[in-house]
């Protein structure tokens, strides 16, 4: 939420989200992950910690994963960004998405975004190689209702399916 | 956060004059710790100049086997290149062992030398601190220190260097190559940060403009047969609580050539010359680690929550060197 004193001036800047262009006119100090919620309306990402710790609002950058809070929106203007908001193709969802679902790896489901977005990554790195390296490579998102065994199986099973 | 102005540069040496110009001025790259500071207001620069369109992206072989690491390189690409992971084992496993994945995805390579400390008291506006406003005192001293140093200490601070990268890369000789006001120089990165004394706010031999180009690691036996060992209150995703960098060369049974620095403990990435002195000539047994590991604590002083570090560290050290010396796994 951008704060109100000592307003700075705005700029206008454009960002690629999920394969389109938008326009908007922001402070330097915007986040990307404000950015996202606040100004494009894409409330999917969530606002955990704020501070890099939790991992709710990993997005992808270049297909390579962040933690949007400690971006500055002004900063990703020649990148492309996908939100969990660009996972699915229509009505279908990502298979991480289903998987999510078929293994519950969600309970409140506040974290759930960001442990999809990270989950996606992590098999696309190739980090996904056994139970333990998962664990390894999704432990920048935290979970406080304790999902976890589920969120191991369906990264898992999102591997396996991929061969 | 605090208002601030921006640009992009788009050249090193037009970054260098844009934060020269302006006293309020910060390079700003992955920006993970300077982003985090501001949100806070422990930071709250004037202006943040973006240097990310720098060509300062690569991972080269140097002549000779060792390789040159851009500023800007992620910490994530330099984790797992192929001549880091070679070459200079304890940087990629340090690399590895930090932060999250996502961090690693963002921060660059010069930012990470430049991390500040986790000391909480650093990043609390409400109680004083000789880092962030010289002269109001050291919380931590005498309170939460479980955390704290106890190397290179003062009565001024006692905020441990948090980071893993430059503990590897201190032990293996690297040298930061930096471009300031009046041209380029080297500083070797055991120089880079200083200890506290009495004045804890000055953390590196860099000044504000100073932008660090590049890190150059040079190639060596000791180097290939390193290893980073970070002990830590959780299997991941956190701070080191004591961790140890080693690289020994073992040729007829006899040590040839030794590194050791430690990180967690000290107020810098702290290597121990007396150590590695005392390695030089060793069989690589037990015994001689404990005494190199005894050496390498000398002259450490524990705070009220923190005496443990000082065995621990040496046990941290101890199994390190086992380690790199290819012993008992």
């Amino acid at each position: 939420m951008a704060e109100q004193e000592n307003p700075a001036e705005l700029v206008d800047l454009k960002l690629r989200v999920n394969g389109v262009t938008r326009s908007l006119r922001l402070e330097p100090r915007v986040s990307l992950l404000d950015a996202l919620r606040e100004h494009l309306g894409l409330t999917g990402t969530k606002k955990g910690c704020n501070q890099g710790a939790c991992g709710a609002c990993t997005v992808h950058v270049n297909g390579v994963r962040i933690n949007s809070c400690l971006a500055l929106a002004i900063m990703h203007q020649q990148d492309d960004i996908t939100t969990i908001e660009g996972l699915a193709q229509g009505e279908a969802l990502h298979p991480m998405q289903q998987a999510f679902i078929d293994h519950e790896g969600l309970q409140c489901g506040y974290c759930t975004p960001g442990q999809i977005m990270s989950g996606v990554a992590c098999v696309r790195e190739g980090h996904a190689q056994s139970d333990a390296q998962t664990r390894e490579w999704m432990s920048g998102n935290v979970c406080r209702c304790g999902c976890y065994n589920g969120i191991v199986e369906a990264v898992r099973s999102v591997r396996e399916a991929q061969g | 956060m605090r208002n601030f102005a921006y640009e992009a540069a788009r050249m090193p040496g037009d970054a260098v004059m844009a934060v020269a110009q302006d006293t309020g001025a910060r390079f700003i790259a992955g920006g993970t710790t300077l982003v985090d500071l501001m949100r806070v207001n422990v930071e709250a620069p004037s202006k943040l100049v973006d240097i990310n369109g720098l060509p300062l992206k690569g991972i080269t072989a140097l002549p000779g086997g060792g390789v040159r690491i851009g500023a800007l390189a992620r910490m994530s690409e330099v984790a797992e290149h192929p001549l880091v992971v070679q070459g200079f084992p304890a940087v990629s496993q340090a690399l590895l062992a930090s932060a999250s994945p996502q961090l690693r995805n963002k921060a660059s390579i010069g930012g990470n030398l430049l991390q500040r400390t986790r000391c909480p008291y650093f990043r609390d506006l409400a109680l004083p601190c000789n880092k962030r406003e010289p002269g109001t005192g050291c919380s931590a001293i005498g309170g939460e220190n479980k955390m704290q140093a106890v190397l290179g200490t003062s009565d001024s601070c006692i905020a441990t260097y948090a980071g893993d990268m430059a503990v590897a890369m201190v032990a293996l000789d690297a040298v930061v190559r930096v471009r300031g006001p009046r041209g380029d120089r080297t500083v070797n990165l055991v120089d880079l940060h200083v200890v506290p004394g009495d004045t804890p706010q000055r953390e590196t031999v860099l000044a504000p403009e100073d932008l660090i180009l590049a890190v150059d690691l040079p190639a060596a036996p000791h180097a290939a047969r390193s290893h980073y060992l970070k002990v830590r209150d959780r299997a991941s995703y956190e701070f080191a609580v004591t961790s140890a960098a080693t690289g020994l060369d073992v040729q007829g049974g006899r040590i040839r050539a030794a590194r050791v620095a430690l990180g967690g403990v000290g107020t810098k990435p702290w290597r121990s010359p007396e150590a590695e002195a005392l390695l030089v000539g060793q069989a690589p047994t037990r015994e001689a680690f404990g005494a190199a590991a005894q050496a390498a604590l000398r002259g450490a002083r524990g705070y009220s929550q923190n005496a443990f570090k000082i065995p621990l560290a040496q046990r941290t050290l101890i199994r390190a060197l086992e380690l790199a010396a290819g012993g008992p796994a």
